[in-house]
């Protein structure tokens, strides 16, 4: 079968440290995804022409381009930032919180259109019924509209998750410890590129398969009773 | 920030720039080429020929660019028949390795982008095409392609943007592209933040060029007829 000469355990670890930065880039990006809908459905020309020009430079400059500038360039910027404003620190940016801050952003400021269509998407009428029979605001955000975004923004979160997954491998050129800087240590000290790199890559295919599983059922339940009445 | 120094690698950063051009050309196109047998294997009612099709569409787009490119530039260099094989003339040169894992995985993208185009023209116009006596290449060719390709542009020039930001990832094989040389000029200058500055408004400008003549050529594909 497959040898994988004693670094099977590396491998397991470099997956826990994968999982873990899906996972917390994850809330980074839709936290900031739902601040960017939100702002862009203000109202405030500041702040949607803010989200706006944030959208416009993620979709255009490479995802890798954005993980080395902020962790070579983040700590230049945040200094320099800083002695402008007369404070003397030193912050230094550890791999990890670069990782899952570039990764959230990028995840955000493609979700921000996910959850600003799908805000759009719940009819109005529903809302001034709900209003007219007495619910308070956070009722009607609870019962009415939450339950409503979520199954309309679903679909096109779990796309954006997959491509997060992939983007995941591509923090270890930082020096993250995660699945692909551990399989090109194994490589290293093995010098078997091709068993630990397609290793890398069944457990990467593992990791998309079950998240489109469960997605498909979190799908399914958020459009359980959809299209009973017709 | 050092306005000289930026002046002094911009050029540097310009030579590049036609590195990742080309590779994006030479994968668009091979691309293609291969993304259209894909998407009709992957139609097709054979299995033999759809369930290879499902398979390599899954592995491509179910793992990362970064092991796909690594299996392909550092992989296969595990075995010695294919080191002394005359493959070995692509394989080892990072510039084919970028090209072919680049080109093989945009094809898994662009083929299901295709293969939902095609399934989307109406049955019955297929049927009515077959009653008059139309062949099944007259059908691909005056039916099926001329509204399959009008709604296949939108997604497919979504996938050229993102394969042109993929193509950064040559420069972790050492090829030295936008993104290549970024990296080497900042080894040798430590000005991360300018360098990174040029690169970012290079690319930029390389994906406000895609997006706005690939929207050109879907305004003249769908006004066509009108």
């Amino acid at each position: 079968m497959f040898d994988l000469y004693g670094y099977g355990g590396a491998l397991l670890a470099g997956t826990a440290g994968t999982i873990k930065i899906m996972i917390l880039s994850l809330v980074v990006g839709l936290v900031s995804g739902i601040a960017g809908a939100g702002a862009k459905l203000s109202g405030i020309r500041i702040l949607s022409w803010l989200t706006d020009s944030w959208t416009l430079l993620i979709r255009g400059i490479p995802e890798l381009i954005l993980v080395l500038f902020v962790y070579f360039g983040g700590s230049t910027v945040i200094n320099q930032v800083a002695a402008l404003l007369g404070f003397d620190v030193y912050v230094e940016i550890n791999p990890l919180v670069a990782a899952v801050f570039t990764l959230g952003l990028v995840y955000g400021a493609y979700a921000t259109d996910v959850f600003r269509v799908s805000i759009l998407a719940v009819a109005q009428g529903e809302l001034e019924a709900a209003r007219a029979i007495g619910m308070g605001r956070v009722t009607v955000f609870l019962r009415i509209l939450f339950p409503q975004i979520w199954r309309y923004a679903l679909p096109g979160l779990g796309n954006l998750f997959m491509i997060l997954q992939k983007d995941t491998a591509l923090v270890s050129v930082i020096g993250m410890n995660e699945l692909m800087r551990n399989a090109a240590a194994a490589v290293a000290n093995t010098r078997k590129p091709f068993t630990f790199y397609i290793a890398a890559a069944v457990i990467y295919l593992g990791i998309t398969t079950i998240t489109t599983v469960i997605l498909h059922f979190m799908e399914k339940r958020a459009n359980r009773g959809v299209g009973m009445v017709s | 920030m050092d306005i000289e120094l930026m002046k002094e690698c911009l050029p540097l950063l310009i030579g590049g720039t036609f590195v990742t051009l080309k590779l994006v050309f030479v994968t668009m196109i091979a691309g293609l080429v291969l993304a259209i047998p894909l998407a009709l294997m992957r139609n097709s009612k054979s299995k033999l020929l759809s369930i290879p099709a499902f398979g390599y569409i899954y592995f491509f787009r179910g793992t990362p660019l970064l092991v796909q490119l690594f299996i392909i530039y550092y992989g296969f260099s595990q075995f010695e028949a294919v080191r002394n094989s005359v493959f070995w003339m692509f394989l080892g040169d990072s510039y084919w390795c970028s090209v072919l894992a680049f080109t093989l995985n945009t094809a898994a993208y662009a083929g299901e982008i295709i293969r939902g185009a095609i399934l989307s023209v109406q049955k019955g116009q297929i049927e009515a095409a077959i009653s008059v006596g139309m062949s099944r290449f007259q059908i691909y060719k005056r039916i099926i392609t001329p509204q399959a390709s009008t709604i296949a542009i939108p997604g497919y020039s979504n996938e050229l943007v993102l394969m042109m930001k993929g193509t950064s990832l040559a420069s972790t094989v050492a090829l030295l592209e936008i993104t290549g040389i970024t990296r080497n000029l900042i080894a040798e200058t430590f000005m991360p933040v300018e360098m990174f500055f040029i690169a970012g408004c290079i690319y930029m400008v390389l994906s406000s060029i895609f997006i706005g003549s690939l929207s050109f050529i879907e305004k003249r594909l769908t006004s066509r007829g009108d």
